[in-house]
């Protein structure tokens, strides 16, 4: 076969299959309201909301190379930013969360200015730091109830819909809503430019340098985009739960132990690998929640065995027995259609 | 005055921040590992602490003699068990496993001894203080000082004089080469973290005598000992104790503001040097 | 001939992902000094590690005093009496001279060789012994390696390009002691560019020539022709 059979392309049989499966899956999800119980509709809008964090996590310490251990900063602030927002500044709660995202981007850049000193891990324990000033600081505003913290009031809660069902389906409508678009973001970002250089900076730093990709930059700019869009989340996440507290607002179990838990366990540096995560971290939560502490040490134990023996998680392992991709990511040399 | 005893109290404090970090600063030094669980082993020698009490009825400064060799025997197993096996170029492995230790640990400590804070009781100790030139400093408060300097003198004299700090220097320069010296870097490494968790037992006991500890409190004791080691600058063991004064100082002042603010102060004192000082006050390793 | 102290057999071998060593046969006789000579990516360094320990290969591909220890890990391959002198150095930075070579000593063997022993082979490092290594000159440094791996009292000492970035009065002075440091009973094995030098301290030589041994023989009877063949592939 002569090279001038062969083309290179990113799809495969697979990815396309993938795609129209997606929009179909899709389509369904879109539809729950007219299948689903309320229950269900609640632990689907969680699902969403975890993968969505899950995807940015992985974003920044799957290609980015940025472990954070922090990012509950940015939950808790898109949190307090939707109470602040609606409750002083008079704002629709939709408006408040995508403020909550500006917001979340510009408090980003001098905090980003100063954790970028840290390397490596250290950088991870800055960002914890972080996290705790912001805990700290928010429990201080007594206008937002200081340490115990505010419910939202009545009043904001109907302006999102009046009826309780209405208001139900709209935040599952926008929990999919966030994980679509955090998904189809973490996607397109890495086709782009910027994620080439991400790419380059994950399997070479020194030769990425060398070859004139601005490393700084390109990690600053996936540390504020990332901000941006958890504070969204954190927003969101709020809104369904209609109270804060610095405590619940930037706990770090349960906005980063768990995200990094369902991406190593799902396959790190990869945009399936938090999908199958959140799949397995909400089944194995409904299967053994009722123990309590002992779930939680067996979810340590499962990551740790995971990191030690599959770095690469369970896509990791499927996709390496199969070959399989189902986002066309990376580029395949395929012998031309015949004509 | 009350500003001097504001001061004087707040360095007194940083002697357990050093205890906090000591140990951190010595994994880092030997094999650039950041240990997560760091603070959650903290809180574990803190309860062991309180089962020999206990159960033994002993003071907790005589149950350090039991104490510490576990810790030591528990981190020479959980570095040659699980942590040996990720360290390596990628920063990843290391950091997710000692965060899984770290959840782990937790909630062990969650499931055995329940979420109700519990304290050592040291008797007389706790309460006894010496008055120098019309301050009360407490006789608690001394010790752990003292013992801070005593450990960080010990570690620096092993570090510097003794075969095993010259192995663990060696194997940190260059781990091939230490290889070929018949250094086997796993026990290296696992002498390395028994010692950090002997000191870390120290540590704990400490805080246990002085303040009420429960299961969730060791990411915030990893947060201190890790301000500690960055104020002071990386590798630098006495370092590490300005570091653990500043850090207290700035609590205690922050307290004298405003309750609220104490630990506020602290992280607020760590940023502002983080953000002049990049690398700390006295660097030794460059990285 | 008395017994071989050190067997290759067959013995292949990788550097990274790469084979860098196929089927090398190999035999270091008891106080004997073995040249090993071949181009740059010949396989010399592979073999310096096999031997060594630094790369772990399977246990029967190298044998030591009748042992098995090619699986064996470095520090192991070194407490059974084997030292590497590695190029480049390699002296531990934030170490002192006098703890370089104290370090050496650690493996725990007894033997003619201790602090005074070196420090009267070479006694410039006496004078420099708390001095931390690197702020001595390239010659002193590779004085520092070479008795770093003398402090182990080996029965087998490897010497890896000593003089690589050396200048050659240097070089000189320090193949002038080699007799002097490669005493009664012990064997020695040389990796050397300098195929002159390397032959003149040498009584048998292997030219290793893309993974493979090209040609052996006797150092004193090797013909250039046949060596420059050996070496460089050409006919």
């Amino acid at each position: 076969m002569s090279t001038s059979n062969l083309h290179v392309t990113r799809t495969s049989g697979a990815t396309k299959t993938a795609a129209l499966l997606g929009l179909i899956v899709l389509i369904v999800l879109v539809a729950a309201p007219y299948w689903a119980g309320r229950a269900d509709m609640r632990l689907m809008g969680e699902i969403f909301l975890y993968l969505a964090l899950a995807s940015l996590w992985n974003l920044m310490a799957g290609y980015a190379g940025l472990v954070s251990v922090g990012q509950q900063a940015y939950v808790g602030f898109g949190g307090y930013m939707l109470f602040a927002l609606t409750m002083f500044g008079g704002l629709h709660p939709i408006a408040a969360i995508v403020l909550a995202g500006a917001l979340g981007a510009v408090i980003a850049v001098p905090v980003a200015l100063l954790i970028f000193r840290l390397r490596g891990a250290y950088f991870a324990i800055g960002t914890w730091v972080i996290a705790e000033v912001f805990r700290l600081s928010f429990a201080q505003v007594s206008a937002l109830g200081g340490g115990s913290g505010s419910s939202l009031p009545v009043g904001i809660v109907r302006s999102l819909a009046s009826s309780r069902a209405g208001r139900e389906h709209l935040s599952y409508w926008l929990a999919l809503a966030s994980a679509v678009i955090v998904i189809a973001a973490v996607y397109f970002f890495l086709r782009s430019r910027n994620g080439l250089a991400l790419t380059a900076i994950r399997d070479n730093e020194l030769a990425a340098g060398s070859l004139g990709i601005d490393i700084w930059r390109t990690k600053f700019i996936v540390y504020i985009v990332t901000a941006s869009l958890t504070a969204m989340i954190g927003a969101l996440i709020f809104l369904q739960k209609l109270r804060i507290s610095p405590d619940a607002a930037f706990s770090v179990n349960d906005w980063t132990a768990f995200v990094i838990f369902i991406v190593v366990i799902g396959g790190i540096g990869t945009i399936e690998g938090p999908i199958i995560g959140t799949l397995i971290f909400f089944l194995l939560r409904e299967t053994l929640a009722d123990l309590g502490t002992i779930y939680l040490m067996v979810l340590g134990v499962v990551a740790i065995v995971i990191m030690l023996k599959a770095p690469n998680g369970i896509w990791g392992l499927l996709r390496s027995r199969f070959d399989l991709e189902l986002f066309p990511l990376s580029y395949r040399v395929k012998p031309n259609k015949k004509g | 005055m009350e500003w001097v005893n504001a001061v004087v109290q707040g360095s007194l404090l940083g002697g357990l921040y050093a205890l906090f970090a000591a140990g951190l600063s010595l994994i880092f030094g030997v094999m650039r590992l950041v240990n997560i669980a760091h603070g959650d082993l903290i809180v574990l020698g803190a309860y062991l602490g309180l089962t020999v009490t206990t159960l033994l009825g002993l003071h907790p400064l005589v149950a350090l003699i039991l104490v510490v060799p576990t810790m030591a025997l528990i981190g020479y197993v959980l570095q040659r068990g699980i942590l040996n096996q990720t360290l390596g170029k990628d920063i990843l492995p290391p950091l997710l496993v000692t965060f899984g230790l770290s959840v782990i640990i937790q909630n062990a400590l969650l499931e055995t001894y329940s979420a109700d804070p519990q304290k050592m009781n040291a008797g007389a100790l706790e309460t006894a203080s010496v008055s120098v030139g019309g301050l009360s400093l407490g006789l608690l408060p001394l010790l752990t000082f003292g013992i801070a300097i005593v450990v960080i003198a010990s570690l620096q004299w092993m570090f510097y004089r003794t075969a095993l700090g010259r192995a663990f220097r060696a194997t940190s320069d260059n781990q091939e080469i230490a290889q070929l010296m018949g250094l086997n870097r796993r026990h290296i490494f696992g002498l390395a973290m028994a010692l950090a968790l002997g000191v870390t037992a120290i540590a704990g006991i400490m805080l246990g005598i002085r303040t009420s500890f429960d299961p969730s409190i060791g990411g915030g004791r990893l947060i201190f000992g890790f301000e500690a080691v960055i104020i002071g600058g990386l590798g630098n063991l006495w370092g590490t104790l300005i570091g653990g004064v500043i850090l207290g100082v700035a609590q205690t002042i922050g307290a004298k503001i405003d309750p609220g603010w104490q630990l506020l102060a602290g992280h607020i004192a760590f940023l502002v040097i983080l953000a002049v000082r990049p690398n700390g006050l006295f660097p030794r390793i460059n990285e | 001939m008395p017994d071989p102290i050190l067997k290759l057999n067959s013995l292949n071998a990788f550097y990274g992902d790469f084979q860098a060593l196929y089927g090398v046969n190999l035999e270091v006789s008891q106080g004997e000094v073995l040249a090993i000579i071949g181009a740059n990516g010949a396989g010399k360094t592979t073999l310096m590690r096999s031997i060594s320990g630094l790369t772990q290969n399977r246990a029967d591909m190298v044998t030591y005093r009748g042992d098995a220890i090619g699986a064996l890990r470095a520090d192991q391959v070194a407490a059974q009496g084997i030292a590497l002198v590695p190029e480049g150095r390699q002296l531990f930075p934030s170490l002192s001279v006098e703890e370089n070579l104290m370090i050496g000593g650690q493996v725990g063997r007894k033997g003619p060789w201790s602090l005074d022993a070196v420090y009267r082979l070479f006694p410039i490092l006496k004078e420099r012994r708390n001095q931390q290594s690197t702020s001595l000159s390239g010659g002193q440094q590779q004085m520092v390696a070479i008795g770093r791996a003398l402090m182990a009292n080996p029965d087998l000492i490897l010497f890896d390009e000593i003089s690589l970035g050396l200048a050659p009065i240097i070089i000189k002075d320090i193949y002038a002691a080699l007799p002097g440091i490669i005493g009664e009973g012990m064997s020695a094995l040389i990796v050397e560019q300098d195929i002159t030098k390397a032959l003149s301290v040498s009584s048998r030589f292997y030219c290793l020539q893309e993974g493979r041994v090209s040609l052996e023989g006797a150092s004193a009877t090797a013909a250039r022709e046949d060596i420059s063949r050996a070496y460089f592939g050409v006919e």
